[in-house]
């Protein structure tokens, strides 16, 4: 007797149809999965048993049990093969109706209990479903809101009895409640905490508005790592597509928070300079997206850059210019999106001295040299703005709260708005005045370019139809330190 | 000149001042500019500690780039420190600037200076007495700064521990019988215990660029400080009493980030303030 499931098996974001089939003969008992399983998917025909026996069904005795999953060339890992194993399984000994399953996607881990628990990647695989024309897709009752956003009617369950139950036409789907959309606007960390600091505020600013990488400098403590979460919060919501494109992104790697459904706030990324180069730019024998991946439409933020691995900042760069991450692997590639904004910090030399005009620095000229040596110029040339954040004073520390992240926000919008109307172009005295910048100090080609997309972005902020010498001459302040002679 | 070119000490164009000094190198090799005509300006050395403030730095900078807006040759050592600042000032300003190697005529030493030697040798000079391939080695540099010393008409020393090399080459002008000028600095730093000593054996003082324009009868390039406006004039101010960070300039002085960023940039471009690593300074 034979019955069929289906499923999708994620390769990197993309669902791939995988049809689960069960054959029940006569024989010595036993149980296969064959298909190019995993170990976690090998480790199914325990959970799936034990799910049976508890869900108070028939495992079928004196029979040799195969199960398939084709194609049998892809890939299968997780364990969310199990839910379509054990559906398939009671189809092929008609404990219920296997013609049911041709209109139902499934989902979802077993519990040795029988419960259905909810794995990653739903959103995707509930898209494939979607697309592979499924009208319904049942996964675990945590898992229903995130199923949802694929446009297809989930049936969300939570016992493997209620599943066959359904499937039988015993009991109704069982509803599911649709989780909020709007978060509310305390979750992310607001702008006002930050006391002082008025030129790395008014640098955040430009950096939302223009999109720009952001590089903050300045001795620990300085409110660098505060000042870069709050990024976030004043940086425009996403728009569905994007949104949806994020929350796809994080259901497969499994760090979509619970309660949420879609992610609308640009995500925040911070990853450990210990982190390894598959963990950041995505990769592994299977390709798993990575902290960039992650960072998609929002920030990734990078702590003490110099103490990353040059060969991890270096792997940063194709992301950082085309958007995408390519993993190739013997078996195929899979393309993630990573289209971030970076934010970086460094200290201004080992001993954290500079950029306090009262202390001078002990560092050898060697130190500062090796410490500055750890960021290539490649790298370095894709941060648009650079500042310095200096030690506080204590009376900084003190002052009355600043403005918050709302007012922020809007004049960010604002920009953004009249950048898509129109670009501003350089007025003759302010392209007069750049080129007369690049001899003086001298900049670079790139650091050029640089600095007249800053200049850009701080007229469009300012409201001006045109980019004057004021707003090249502003944007000249935020080149990078290197641009500068040590 | 595509290979490095050769001086020698009998040959025309040897600069007088050098050839005066008791132990004259016997050739000099060039390296830069065609015009090796460099060597017969008027020169002023601007030398000091490796290991210097920003203070030092600054001032520095700014003094090497009014001497050579003046007209004046700015000579060093393109050591770390205060000399790579003396050549970067006097490129600043567009003026004219001589290196003087310890090392052989094709090293660039200390490699960090590699960028600043292809600069100085587009409007400037590399001069040393050793030919290609000699190793940097202790002993060369005091040699070095009798050059230094020898060709110009006056040193200044900006800042300089009690026993830097700084010093050794105002002994060496002092024994030649030029001028040797001294920047001060602050009494409790031992960054500028040399300078301060030379000062009370008798260094002329050097609080602004006029002080060492006189001695060669020049006169300070008209202050070509455009107006910019009250914005920067009142951060100038507020600069002139102490350095302080991009920040602190704004809660002092109330204006605007970006306003003040923009003001800032425009004095810095204007030569009137140094920046380093988010500290502003307003220049001599």
């Amino acid at each position: 007797m034979l019955a069929r499931a289906v499923t999708h098996a994620l390769v990197g974001l993309e669902p791939r149809r995988v049809e689960v089939e069960a054959h029940l003969q006569p024989g010595i008992p036993g149980f296969a999965i064959v298909g190019l399983a995993d170990r976690a998917c090998q480790e199914a025909k325990h959970r799936v048993r034990s799910g049976i026996v508890s869900a108070s069904l028939e495992w079928p005795v004196n029979r040799r049990i195969t199960v398939n999953l084709a194609p049998a060339a892809l890939r299968k890992e997780g364990s969310g093969f199990d839910l379509p194993i054990s559906l398939a399984v009671l189809g092929a000994t008609r404990q219920l109706p296997p013609e049911r399953l041709a209109e139902h996607a499934a989902v979802g881990e077993l519990a040795l209990d029988g419960r259905i628990r909810p794995v990653a990647g739903t959103l995707a695989v509930a898209e494939g479903a979607r697309r592979a024309g499924f009208t319904h897709v049942v996964c675990a009752a945590e898992s229903a809101p995130e199923a949802a956003l694929a446009g297809i009617e989930p049936v969300p369950v939570r016992h493997l009895a209620e599943v066959v139950s359904y499937l039988r036409g015993e009991i109704a789907a069982p509803p599911y409640e649709p989780l909020p959309e709007e978060v509310s606007e305390e979750s992310s960390p607001d702008l006002s905490d930050v006391r002082g600091q008025e030129r790395a505020r008014r640098a955040l600013e430009i950096a939302a508005a223009g999109a720009h990488n952001l590089l903050l400098m300045g001795p620990p403590g300085t409110g660098k790592t505060m000042l870069a979460r709050r990024l976030p919060g004043v940086l425009p919501a996403l728009t569905r597509p994007e949104a949806l494109e994020v929350t796809r992104i994080h259901s497969v790697a499994g760090t979509l928070p619970p309660g949420r459904a879609l992610l609308s706030v640009p995500p925040f990324r911070a990853p450990h300079h210990g982190s390894s180069a598959p963990a950041i730019v995505g990769g592994g024998s299977t390709p798993r997206p990575g902290e960039v991946s992650l960072a998609h439409r929002g920030v990734l933020f990078l702590d003490e850059l110099p103490e990353f691995p040059r060969s991890v900042l270096e792997s940063l760069r194709q992301p950082l210019e085309d958007g995408v991450v390519l993993v190739a692997r013997v078996g195929g590639h899979a393309l993630f999106p990573a289209r971030f904004q970076l934010v970086g910090t460094m200290n201004m030399c080992p001993c954290g001295a500079r950029g306090d005009p009262a202390v001078e620095c002990a560092c050898t000229s060697q130190r500062l040299a090796a410490y500055r040596e750890k960021l290539s110029r490649a790298l370095l040339d894709r941060f648009d703005l650079a500042v310095a954040m200096p030690r506080p004073r204590a009376s900084e520390l003190a002052a009355p709260p600043a403005e918050p992240s709302a007012n922020v926000r809007v004049r960010v919008l604002e920009a953004r708005e009249r950048l898509l109307v129109a670009v501003p172009r350089r007025t003759e005295p302010a392209s007069e005045l750049l080129s007369n910048a690049v001899d003086r100090l001298p900049l670079s080609g790139r650091g050029r370019a640089r600095v007249a997309r800053v200049a850009r972005t701080i007229a469009v902020l300012a409201g001006s139809t045109a980019v004057e010498p004021g707003h090249v001459a502003e944007a000249l302040s935020y080149r990078l330190p290197g641009e500068l002679p040590a | 000149m595509s290979e490095h070119a050769c001086l020698r000490r009998r040959e025309a164009g040897f600069p007088a001042l050098l050839a005066a000094i008791h132990d004259p190198p016997a050739r000099l090799h060039l390296r830069g500019s065609d015009d090796a005509g460099l060597l017969q300006e008027p020169a002023v050395a601007i030398v000091g500690a490796r290991a210097c403030s920003a203070y030092g730095r600054s001032v520095a900078r700014s003094l090497a780039r009014e001497l050579a807006a003046a007209g004046l040759v700015v000579v060093s050592g393109m050591a770390r420190g205060i000399d790579g600042e003396a050549h970067r000032g006097a490129l600043e300003a567009g003026g004219m600037t001589l290196a003087v190697l310890g090392c052989g005529i094709d090293r660039d030493y200390p490699a960090a200076h590699a960028e600043l030697a292809r600069r100085i040798c587009e409007r400037g000079l590399v001069v040393s007495e050793y030919g290609a391939g000699v190793e940097p080695a202790p002993w060369r540099f005091p040699a070095r700064n009798r050059i230094i010393a020898g060709l110009c008409r006056a040193t200044v020393v900006v800042e300089a521990r009690e026993r830097s090399g700084a010093l050794i080459t105002a002994d060496l002008a002092l024994e030649e019988g030029r001028d040797v000028l001294a920047v001060p600095g602050e009494i409790t730093s031992s960054l500028s215990a040399g300078t301060n000593a030379l000062l009370k054996l008798g260094a002329a003082p050097v609080t602004c660029a006029a002080d060492v324009l006189e001695l060669y009868d020049l006169v300070a390039t008209s202050p070509s400080a455009p107006a910019l406006g009250p914005t920067a004039e009142t951060l100038l101010a507020q600069l002139r009493d102490s350095p302080l960070t991009g920040d602190e300039l704004v809660r002092a002085s109330g204006i605007d980030p970006g306003e003040s960023a923009a003001a800032l940039t425009a004095l810095e471009l204007a030569g009137q303030v140094t920046v380093e690593d988010g500290v502003y300074r307003a220049a001599i």
